[in-house]
């Protein structure tokens, strides 16, 4: 490594096409210097020639191709297998800052945990009115089957996935709650894998922390919620089979703990117990890490047409004699109109203040939120509140007169289907793009295990929209992925 | 093991093995062809669908090349060669974790090398060419197979899918040899007869074989012992089913406790009717009721295995 001494990056070529404004750049600060904890990072880089760098791109880009680290895109004929887009500039998350990220995140997920266990049992926070009846008992993904329902250790969320973002003045905030079946946690943990192959000596320089323990500390999350006396339960998880978007990551992490992948055909139920069939007979199971939808799991209480899940699985979950991680109809507790109320509930259940806001909301149903949000449509980000992965979404500025129109009338025909929040001009990270570096803006994804403690691997996935200008990161829109580091010290 | 995944396995076996055969028929009858009149080509043609198991739907109409083209590259047709590539790769793909990259990245290879091919007109191109690059795809599948898989239980679970069906198509071919030129074994050997029969090792690739056995000395009995009793030839009838044994035995022995008595009795007794069977006796008592009780037996042996690991009733599995 150079001493670059006081040559500012930005001056050197390859940064000839980096821009800033008044969205937080990860790593420049408001003068235009490199934030310290990039440093090291920087020299690193601007060390490299640029065949160095191609070379090194290539080379991540080829591990992740021969490792078949792809996802699915729905809806397009052919190719529909692609490799996850991959930044080679990690992105770094000072000690400090990730301290406030976890214990704001520990709080959330604990009091969205009393929250449903409160709304499934005696639902005092509905009778005092701090959440209106109506959002919970409208929501498509609240089960009435899950009334009175026990679930162990009253865990019904043990694995999120909770999006943040950074504002301009650099605060954290929580975009959404992901409690159903959250997803790319494996492009976490490949990518870590494949940088440290690629960038060996910078892992030394820069004490990055570890995230080598997710699969052990999920494997010790399910073990943590098996039925009582199932001293040395089965655990598998539960795919919808090849053609799901995130196989890839349900035979990595099924790998990665050791339990078999299974598929609803794979496992029968017999008197309220779930069973695999396996070619030496069959075998209990006891807990089942479910990677489907709430809907898919059981067509005899769910949606009868689903050939995903198992007939009876309800029954021998409502017996306590499996488990479902996460547990069914968690997500009453992510839909976007809820979310609104989340530091309510916060309040309500730990008497404290949240310690990561929301982003602020403006809900549908409400006349007076409606009415302005109708008339800003070409300001303001419109989201389906029971979608996810980018789908169903308007933003305002971007969008076409034509597309607003369209969302006004669906608006105004199902307001509670919608809510409305300020386009945000969230922070952006330097990407390698061509042989320059530019900036593209970026959210964090960190993962929260909730059993008997919670876990959070310091890191989480970085997705980055790698369109020029693009403000939206889901992978099914063009979006990539970074490297996070959690730094030591 | 999960019982869906011992059925994917068991099945891309089967179905790769059966593309290699079908190649290697095709192959060699187009060649044959070569060297004889028309109207024999028509019964040829008759006999090769005849030993494929009369696949629905596809009729020899005249023309051998059209016949190709159908039995190569019609995927409507369940019996193609094509057919059998997609379907052995479907199944590789339902079980992509449990397979090895290698494994997979060569089934890929042959699937993407006949799928491209698909367009092409086989009777201008050489259609040789083509079917040899199918039949050794498939080979070489078959020993990265052995060289980077476990030889677990889903390695045995390979095994049985592979011997099970190389037992049934030998078998299948024979018959209709038999069939057409069993008549007159006594007859001296001459002029296109004998070519037969060499094609019928050939298409076994028991050609070079047989000749350092029994030299070029191409006598029918001794073809028939040859194709059905030899241990060595690994396209002899009796290998597939030593074979099939083998991973059977393997794979009862990791189940432990379950009892495998009725699989364990089909598979021996037809074992040791091909072990201790004499081709004279054989012979004797009549060779197509024989054959036909073999592939009778497979038959069993396949159900028996689905009932025992794979398709059994909840109730049996319970009750232990």
């Amino acid at each position: 490594m150079t001493s670059a001494g006081p040559v500012n990056p930005l001056d050197s070529a390859a940064f000839q096409n980096y821009f800033r404004d008044g969205a937080y750049d990860e790593m420049f600060d408001a003068r235009g210097s490199v934030r310290r904890h990039y440093v090291p990072l920087t020299e690193n880089f601007l060390s490299l020639s640029q065949d160095e760098l191609r070379r090194r791109k290539h080379s991540a880009d080829l591990a992740f191709l021969n490792q078949g680290i792809t996802f699915t895109v729905y809806g397009r004929e052919e190719g529909t297998e692609r490799i996850f887009p991959h930044d080679l500039l990690p992105r770094i998350i000072t000690h400090a800052e990730w301290s406030h990220i976890e214990a704001g995140l520990t709080q959330r997920i604990t009091a969205l945990n009393l929250f449903l266990h409160d709304i499934y049992h005696e639902g005092r926070i509905l009778s005092e009115g701090i959440v209106p009846r109506e959002i919970v008992f409208s929501c498509k993904h609240f089960r009435r089957q899950m009334r009175g329902l026990q679930v162990p250790r009253n865990v019904y969320v043990a694995v999120v996935g909770t999006d943040l973002i950074r504002l301009e003045n650099g605060e954290f905030v929580v975009l959404e709650d992901n409690l159903r079946v959250p997803s790319g946690v494996s492009y976490m943990l490949t990518s870590r894998n494949v940088m440290k192959r690629i960038f060996p000596q910078l892992f030394q320089h820069c004490s990055v922390r570890s995230i080598e323990h997710y699969s052990q500390s999920l494997l010790a999350t399910l073990r943590s919620l098996a039925p009582e006396g199932r001293p040395e339960p089965t655990i598998v998880l539960l795919t919808p089979g090849v053609f799901n978007s995130a196989y890839f990551e349900h035979t990595y992490l099924a790998r990665q703990m050791g339990i078999e992948l299974v598929e609803g055909r794979d496992l029968l139920t017999h008197d309220d117990v779930v069973y695999m069939r396996t070619t030496t007979g069959l075998r209990r199971v006891d807990v089942i890490y479910r990677r489907i939808d709430d809907d898919f799991v059981d067509p005899l209480a769910y949606r009868a047409d689903s050939t995903l899940g198992v007939a009876g699985l309800f029954n021998a979950y409502r017996a306590g004699n499996v488990t479902l991680a996460n547990a069914l109809g968690t997500g009453v507790a992510d839909d976007k109109a809820l979310y609104a109320y989340v530091p309510h509930i916060i309040k309500y259940y730990l008497g404290e203040d949240a310690l990561l806001n929301n982003v602020e909301t403006y809900l549908l149903t409400d006349p007076v939120h409606r009415q302005h949000a109708l008339a800003n449509l070409d300001k303001l980000v419109v989201k389906a509140v029971g979608e996810s992965g980018g789908y169903g979404m308007l933003i305002g500025p971007q969008s076409t007169a034509q597309q607003r129109e369209d969302f006004r009338r669906r608006i105004e025909a199902d307001p509670r289907n919608y809510i409305a929040q300020p386009t945000l001009n969230f922070s952006r990270a330097p990407c390698l793009i061509d042989d320059g570096f530019e900036p593209r803006h970026v959210d964090l994804r960190p993962y929260v295990l909730f059993g008997d403690k919670v876990t959070i691997v310091p890191g989480g996935l970085t997705r980055v929209a790698l369109r020029r200008g693009s403000l939206v990161v889901n992978s099914s829109q063009g979006g990539g992925s970074k490297d996070t580091w959690v730094l030591n010290t | 093991m999960l019982s869906r995944v011992a059925d994917s396995l068991y099945w891309m076996s089967r179905y790769l093995e059966r593309a290699e055969h079908t190649a290697r028929l095709i192959d060699i009858n187009l060649n044959l062809m070569l060297d004889e009149s028309s109207f024999s080509t028509g019964r040829r043609w008759h006999r090769v669908l005849a030993a494929l198991g009369n696949p629905a739907g596809v009729e020899f109409t005249g023309d051998p090349y059209a016949l190709t083209q159908v039995m190569t590259f019609d995927a409507a047709h369940h019996s193609s060669i094509i057919s059998s590539i997609i379907a052995a790769r479907e199944n590789a793909r339902q079980v992509r974790e449990q397979i090895s990259s290698e494994q997979w990245q060569q089934l890929n290879r042959l699937y993407h090398e006949v799928t491209r091919s698909s367009g092409d007109d086989l009777s201008d191109a050489q259609p040789s060419d083509f079917l040899q690059a199918v039949i050794s795809g498939a080979q070489l599948f078959q020993g990265v197979t052995d060289s980077t898989m476990n030889h677990g239980e889903g390695w045995q679970f390979i095994q049985i899918g592979r011997y099970i069906e190389r037992a049934v198509s030998s078998v299948r071919l024979l018959n209709v040899y038999i069939e057409e030129f069993w008549a007159h074994p006594e007859r001296a050997m001459e002029g296109t007869e004998y070519l037969e029969w060499i094609g019928l090792l050939r298409c076994t690739a028991a050609f070079e074989a047989y000749c350092r056995v029994y030299t070029n000395d191409v006598a029918p009995e001794r073809i028939l012992e040859f194709l059905l009793l030899n241990g060595e030839n690994p396209h002899a009838v009796r290998h597939a089913i030593d074979c099939l044994q083998q991973a059977l035995e393997a794979v009862h022995g990791e189940g432990g406790k379950r009892r495998a008595g009725s699989l364990m009795r089909l598979s021996g007794r037809l074992q040791a009717s091909l072990q201790f069977g004499h081709i004279g006796e054989i012979v004797e008592a009549g060779v197509r009721p024989y054959l036909f009780d073999i592939l009778k037996q497979c038959q069993e042996i396949h159900q028996a295995l689905y009932q025992l690991y794979i398709n059994y009733s909840i109730e049996s599995a319970l009750a232990g």
